[in-house]
C-alpha cells in the first residue's frame, strides 16, 4: 500500500504512514467509515427494496400504454376505468389490442395467519400482454378458480412452490372459493402485499362480486411494431373524452408508481430521510476523524508549511487519507452491509439486496465525501501563519 | 568588498490582539544579517525575539516596517511568494517538530522534497548524508520515539541544512537539552552553516551557548537595546 501510495502521490505517503502510526486509532477511523458506510448501505437497501418491489408488479405484464382512473397514484389504488375507453382507443390505427386489467387484494388462510394476495385478473386468451414466463403458462387459466401463484409468496415453502403442476394443483379456500394453483412464477412480498396471483378476468369477477366486466382497474394496450407511443398518447388524450383518466406509457406508469411510493406515501418518505440521514451520519464520522487527524498532527503541519510546503501538499495528505480511509473502510463496510441486508431479506421477505449499483455509488460517495470533508478539515491549516499553528 | 545582506529588517513593528486587547510587541526593531553570519538573538522571555524571528522567517505576515529577504520585501508579499521563499530557509524550533510518524530518514527527506522534483532515490540520499554529518548515520530508520532529545533536535538540524538554505532561523533549539546535548547541537550548527556559507539567526535565553555566536542582539520590551559583535568566537 506504501508503495502504491508513494506511487500514486509522488512523495512519501504522509497520509497513510500517518494513518498506520496509531494502529488502534487506524482501526477505529476504519471502524467509523464502515459503520458510515454500513448506514448508508442499509437505508440504500430498503430503499431500492421499495423501488424493486412497486416495479414488479409491471414486470408481469407486457403493454406499451396503460389508462387508468385518475386517483390511480399505483397499480393497486384508484377506481375503475370504464371498459368503453378500452373500445375508443383500439379505434387508434396504432394499437394493436387492449385488455383490461383487474387488480384486487385477496386473504389466504396459512394456519397460523393469512396473507394478502394482490390478485390480477386477465383474459386468458391473451398471453401477448404476459411476461414470457408468466404468458406460457396463461392458458391455464381458461378453467374457472384456476390460478397461477407466486412460488415467492410470503408463507409459501419452496418445496409447496415446487410441487404446485397441473396435475397437482395446490388447492386453498379464499372469498368463498375454491382455487386451485396449476402453476406459479417469481413474484414475492412487498410493502403493500405478501404476494400475487394471476387469475382470469371471470376467476377474478367471482372472487369479488361486487366488481363489474364493463369497469377494470386498468386498460393495457399493445402498439403496432415501430408505433410511436407519445404520439399515440397524445391521440389517445384527444380521443377519449374523460379528462380526469391517466393515459400514459406503461414504463411512465411504473415511474409515476414510484415516484408516488417514494415521495407521497409515509414509508417512502421515512426511508427517503433513512437515506439522508445515512449519508449525513456518515459525512460527520469522516469529518470528524479527519478533523481530529489533521488537529492532532498540526504541529508537523505547522512545521511542513514553514519548510515552505504549500496548500496543495496538505490537501494531497488529507485526500491521500481520504482514500485510504474511504477504500479500506468500505471494504468491511460492504461484508458487513451486505451481511445485514440477506438477513433483514429473509426475515421480512422483502427484495433487499446488496447491488453493484449500491456498491459503486456508495463507494464513489464515500471517496468523494471524504475528500470533501478533507478538505474542510484543512481550511484553518490553510488559513493561519505557520507562527500561529505552533 | 560590502557584505551580502541576507535578511534585514528596518523600522519594524507588530501588535498582537485586536481592540482593547491590542499590544506591541515589537518597536522598531532595526537589524541585518550578513552572509555567513551566526548571529544569536537573546532576552528574556516575552520581550519578542520569537517574534522577530518568525517575521523574518515568513512564519508571520510583516505589519508595519520593512523585512528584506534575500533581496526580496516581505511587508505586503503575496502568500505564494512566500511559500517560495520558505523553500530557501532551515527551521529549527525549540520542539524538534519531527513528524512521528517517519523515519529520521524521511523527516530529512522532507527538507529535500520540498524544492520540488527530486526523485526519491535521490532524496534519501541526501537525507542520508546529512543525517551522517550530525553523527546519526546509523539511526536513519529509527522513529523520533526512538531517539533521544538531543539526537532528536540533531535531526530537526540534518532537516533544516539538508536543503543548503541561504538562512537558518532557529527559535531556543537548546532549551529542552542537557548542556553537552545543547553544545554538540549548536557547535554542529555553527559547523555545518561555516562551512556552507549559512547565515544563521539563533533566538535563545539560554547563556550555555552564548560563547559560540559571533554577534549577540539583546532584545528587552520588543526593543534591540544591545547589538554586540564577537569576532572570532566559538
Amino acid at each position: 500500500m506504501s508503495r502504491l501510495l508513494q506511487w500514486l502521490f509522488g512523495r512519501l505517503p504522509i497520509g497513510w504512514l500517518q494513518l498506520t502510526h496509531n494502529r488502534t486509532r487506524f482501526a477505529a477511523a476504519l471502524a467509523g467509515v464502515a459503520f458510515a458506510n454500513v448506514l448508508v448501505f442499509v437505508q440504500l437497501g430498503i430503499m431500492n427494496s421499495m423501488a424493486t418491489a412497486t416495479l414488479r408488479p409491471y414486470g408481469f405484464f407486457q403493454a406499451d400504454i396503460m389508462i387508468s382512473a385518475g386517483d390511480a397514484n399505483a397499480m393497486s389504488e384508484g377506481g375503475n376505468v370504464a371498459r368503453q375507453w378500452l373500445l375508443q382507443a383500439m379505434a387508434d390505427p396504432e394499437v394493436e389490442d387492449g385488455i383490461g386489467l383487474f387488480v384486487g387484494n385477496v386473504p389466504w388462510d396459512r394456519g397460523d395467519k393469512d396473507i394478502s394476495l394482490t390478485t390480477f385478473g386477465v383474459d386468458p386468451a391473451r398471453p401477448a400482454f404476459l411476461a414470457p414466463e408468466i404468458a406460457g403458462d396463461l392458458a391455464l387459466l381458461q378453467v374457472q378458480d384456476a390460478a397461477l401463484l407466486d412460488r415467492l409468496a410470503r408463507g409459501m415453502s419452496r418445496d409447496q412452490a415446487a410441487g404446485i403442476r397441473p396435475q397437482s394443483p395446490l388447492s386453498f379456500e379464499t372469498e368463498n372459493r375454491t382455487i386451485s394453483a396449476y402453476a406459479t412464477f417469481a413474484g414475492g412480498g412487498g410493502f403493500g402485499g405478501d404476494g400475487y396471483m394471476l387469475v382470469s378476468d371471470q376467476t377474478f369477477l367471482s372472487l369479488f362480486p361486487k366488481r363489474s366486466s364493463a369497469a377494470p382497474d386498468h386498460i393495457l394496450l399493445r402498439l403496432r411494431p415501430g408505433a410511436d407511443v407519445a404520439a399515440t398518447v397524445g391521440r389517445l388524450h384527444k380521443v377519449i373524452s374523460d379528462p380526469s383518466l391517466r393515459i400514459r406509457s406503461f414504463a411512465d406508469a411504473g415511474q409515476e408508481d414510484l415516484t408516488y411510493q417514494q415521495t407521497r406515501r409515509p414509508t417512502g418518505v421515512i426511508f427517503g430521510f433513512g437515506v439522508l440521514i445515512g449519508v449525513l451520519v456518515g459525512l460527520v464520522i469522516v469529518y470528524q476523524v479527519l478533523s481530529t487527524d489533521v488537529a492532532d498532527h498540526l504541529r508537523e503541519y505547522a512545521t511542513f508549511k514553514a519548510m515552505g510546503y504549500g496548500p496543495g501538499f496538505f490537501l494531497g495528505v488529507v485526500f491521500e487519507e481520504a482514500l485510504v480511509l474511504g477504500v479500506l473502510g468500505f471494504v468491511p463496510g460492504l461484508i458487513v452491509g451486505t451481511t445485514i441486508l440477506t438477513v433483514m431479506a429473509r426475515i421480512t421477505t422483502l427484495p433487499l439486496a446488496m447491488t453493484s449499483s449500491m456498491a459503486i455509488t456508495v463507494f464513489l460517495g464515500t471517496i468523494v465525501f471524504s475528500a470533501l470533508s478533507g478538505a474542510i478539515a484543512t481550511r484553518r491549516l490553510a488559513a493561519a501563519d505557520p507562527a500561529d499553528l505552533f | 568588498m560590502d557584505t551580502e545582506i541576507i535578511a534585514a529588517a528596518r523600522g519594524l513593528n507588530h501588535w498582537f490582539g485586536s481592540g482593547e486587547a491590542r499590544k506591541q510587541a515589537l518597536f522598531d526593531v532595526t537589524l541585518t544579517l550578513p552572509r555567513g553570519s551566526f548571529t544569536v538573538l537573546m532576552g528574556p522571555s516575552g520581550s519578542g525575539k520569537t517574534t522577530v524571528l518568525t517575521l523574518m522567517g515568513c512564519l508571520r505576515a510583516v505589519q508595519d516596517g520593512s523585512v528584506q529577504l534575500l533581496g526580496q520585501e516581505l511587508n505586503g508579499a503575496a502568500e505564494a511568494q512566500l511559500v517560495t521563499l520558505r523553500r530557501r530557509l532551515g527551521f529549527i524550533f525549540q520542539a524538534h517538530n519531527l513528524h512521528e510518524s517517519l523515519t529520521a530518514q524521511q523527516n530529512v527527506m522532507m527538507g529535500v522534497q520540498v524544492q520540488g522534483a527530486v526523485s526519491e532515490a535521490l532524496a534519501a540520499k541526501a537525507a542520508d548524508h546529512a543525517l551522517g554529518l550530525v553523527g546519526l548515520a546509523n539511526r536513519t530508520t529509527y522513529l523520533p520515539a526512538n531517539l533521544s532529545g538531543g539526537q532528536k533536535q540533531r535531526v530537526a538540524v540534518a532537516r533544516a541544512l539538508v536543503g543548503n538554505p541561504a538562512l537558518v532561523l532557529a527559535d531556543e533549539p537548546t532549551a529542552a537539552l542537557d548542556k553537552d546535548s545543547a553544545a554538540d547541537v549548536v557547535d554542529l550548527l555553527k559547523r555545518m552553516g561555516a562551512a556552507r556559507g549559512t547565515t544563521t539567526l539563533l533566538v535563545t535565553h539560554d547563556n550555555r551557548i552564548l560563547d559560540r555566536a559571533d554577534r549577540i542582539l539583546t532584545l528587552e520590551d520588543g526593543r534591540i537595546v544591545k547589538d554586540e559583535s564577537r569576532p572570532g568566537a566559538g
